[in-house]
């Protein structure tokens, strides 16, 4: 990205709560923080390493579950929750990898289903951490940043899903750019050749997992603080795993960039529809929804980065970045 | 109940076997065909098993108008785009269920098939009994077709490989038109069979078919007899832990088993890779 268009971009990202004060406006752009974080998490299992995962809601269920548990259980900093929260997220990647990797294309994401699925029941029916009924966040006043919650305004909370999404857009160009993302894409490309080339395979997709949960952990801390409300049906469903898998195809996977951009563009079309149409009880926004996302694939299947890659392309010359990209792809 | 679990995988195992792509919109198509069982039930007085052929057509149709208007165009694209035009068919089909239907549970009323049968201290369920009758024979008129019908023969070369079938003067494209259409009959039957049990209501799909990813997986994808089996083990295994733990946990048993029957054969139990 060329310097000055980015900077202004930045510039105008951190002072939109200050020109817009009101909710929508900003609960909008934190929700594209949010599944833009969510999705480029995603994006460094999928996209780079090229494991296809569809039960991703599991970490995000962990990290809101472990910090509402321990705040409330031990008062203990939704801060240090979170950090507690990405540590049980990652042990359980590992446990949940040991088995799924193993596999490959389809049977790894069926696996990976089962597992979101065998994880969403046993928090349905696990009563310590309140069953079906859910896990209320303790109101806490007034807002403090030590307990992360702020009721009069949500500017803070755009900061930090902000922080959140520069996290996540960091850990992807580090990992893009060291010996490791190579050796994720080689996976991705042919997990046998590079075998044979000598990348510990199971080794990497490993590390691509643990970082990937983590972060998405992170998200799941970052939600529950939000709505202060969870419960096993809107952190661990199916759903969830499936709409942070289409933010990032939105845009375009194995790109530092596609996942925000599928959020981008993806988030404020269903909270638009959400509110422009929602409420009848007649899911008109759905039905849209759903229509959109299939005319998607079929105009553009490689995501809105291939599109702006190829408007790109036909005026003349690539820029060099984008050049190398497409060579090594 | 096993039956009818394989009758509702075989359609994808048939089509992922065909085109290796996985439909996410299955369990939306079943929700469709239990609604056409119930219309022609409750505005033509069809009984669902009388109206099974009917939503076999109808889903037919239905299969064939998504090859030609969607899946045709995502063929060639990567395997996500192609999840993801099945996956957004899946929402606009349960959503225009939603808008045209409602919400409100429908059930069929006085079925044909009612009441229990009861063997030596053993009850069943009639209409599930009946229901695996049906999808037995609607599974045996498929196994028939395939192997020893020349366009199913045609269909299983096309699966085996592509290039070689066209080769061969296989018209591909009709007969991966042709598995969409028979996959769409078959869930449309399936879909019609469980109608006389079970409520109907748009997000009725997202558990069978999800019971339909484990099942065409742990039968291995594209293999119809491994479906089968896999199926009636699906439906035990789920019958059979509701009665030892707490009916809650009974379809992670039927995840798990998915998930160790993998770990010592990767490509399901009667699968190649």
């Amino acid at each position: 990205m060329r310097r000055a268009p980015a900077a202004l971009l930045l510039l105008a990202v951190l002072a939109f709560p200050l020109v817009f004060a009101r909710p929508f406006p900003r609960h909008v752009m934190i929700m594209i923080f949010l599944y833009g974080a969510l999705a480029t998490a995603w994006n460094i299992l999928a996209g780079y390493c090229g494991q296809i995962s569809l039960g991703h809601a599991v970490y995000f269920g962990i990290g809101a579950y472990t910090s509402t548990f321990l705040v409330r259980e031990a008062a203990l900093t939704p801060w240090l929750g979170m950090l507690v929260g990405a540590a049980l997220a990652v042990v359980v990647s590992q446990a949940i990898g040991y088995p799924v990797f193993r596999l490959r294309g389809h049977y790894f994401a069926i696996a990976t289903i089962g597992f979101g699925e065998i994880v969403q029941t046993l928090v349905l029916n696990w009563d310590l951490v309140g069953g079906a009924r859910g896990l209320f966040v303790p109101i806490k006043r007034p807002d403090s940043l030590l307990n992360l919650q702020f009721h009069d305004s949500k500017a803070v909370y755009y900061y930090l899903a902000l922080g959140l999404l520069a996290l996540a857009l960091g850990a992807t160009r580090w990992i893009e750019r060291s010996r490791r993302g190579y050796y994720f894409r080689a996976i991705r490309e042919d997990q046998d050749a590079a075998a044979s080339l000598g990348v510990r395979v199971a080794r990497e997709k490993h590390a691509a997992m643990a970082v990937s949960a983590a972060l998405t952990a992170l998200g799941g801390t970052f939600w529950a603080q939000y709505v202060l409300f969870i419960d096993p049906e809107s952190v661990f469903p199916l759903s969830l795993s499936i709409l942070i898998c289409l933010v990032a195809v939105m845009g375009g996977v194995g790109s530092l960039w596609g996942p925000l951009l599928g959020a981008v563009v993806l988030v404020p079309l269903s909270e638009g529809t959400r509110v422009l149409l929602g409420g009848t009880g007649k899911a008109l926004d759905l039905l849209i929804y759903g229509a959109l996302i299939m005319a998607i694939a079929v105009i553009q299947p490689a995501g809105l980065m291939g599109l702006m890659r190829q408007l790109r392309g036909r005026r003349a010359v690539a820029p060099r970045g984008e050049a190398r990209r497409e060579s090594a792809a | 109940m096993g039956c009818v679990y394989a009758l509702v995988a075989a359609g994808l195992s048939l089509i992922f076997g065909l085109m290796e792509l996985v439909n996410f919109a299955h369990g939306e198509f079943l929700m469709l065909a239990m609604y056409v069982a119930f219309f022609a039930w409750s505005l033509g007085g069809l009984d669902p098993v009388i109206g099974a052929p009917v939503a076999a057509a109808v889903l037919g149709a239905v299969g064939w108008l998504t090859y030609h208007g969607l899946i045709r165009r995502v063929l060639a694209a990567p395997m996500l785009a192609q999840i993801f035009a099945t996956f957004g068919l899946g929402v606009f089909l349960r959503n225009g269920a939603q808008f045209a239907f409602g919400v409100d549970f429908l059930t069929v009323q006085d079925p044909w098939l009612a009441g229990r049968l009861s063997l030596g201290g053993l009850f069943l369920g009639l209409p599930q009994v009946g229901a695996s009758l049906v999808a037995l024979a609607a599974f045996l008129a498929l196994y028939l077709f395939l192997s020893r019908s020349e366009t199913g023969l045609a269909l299983t070369a096309t699966a085996q490989d592509r290039q070689a079938a066209s080769l061969m003067g296989i018209d591909t494209q009709r007969m991966f038109a042709l598995g969409w259409v028979i996959g769409g009959a078959c869930v449309g039957v399936a879909g019609a069979l469980l109608a006389t049990f079970f409520y109907i209501y748009p997000d009725v799909g997202g558990p069978f078919a999800l019971l339909a990813y484990v099942t065409v997986a742990l039968g291995g994808f594209g293999n119809v007899p491994g479906t089968l089996a896999a199926g009636v083990v699906v439906g035990l295994v789920e019958a059979l832990a509701g009665l030892l733990i707490p009916p809650a946990f009974k379809y992670s048993v039927v995840f798990a088993l998915y998930l160790a029957v993998v770990l010592w054969r990767p490509q399901g139990l009667f699968g190649r890779f």
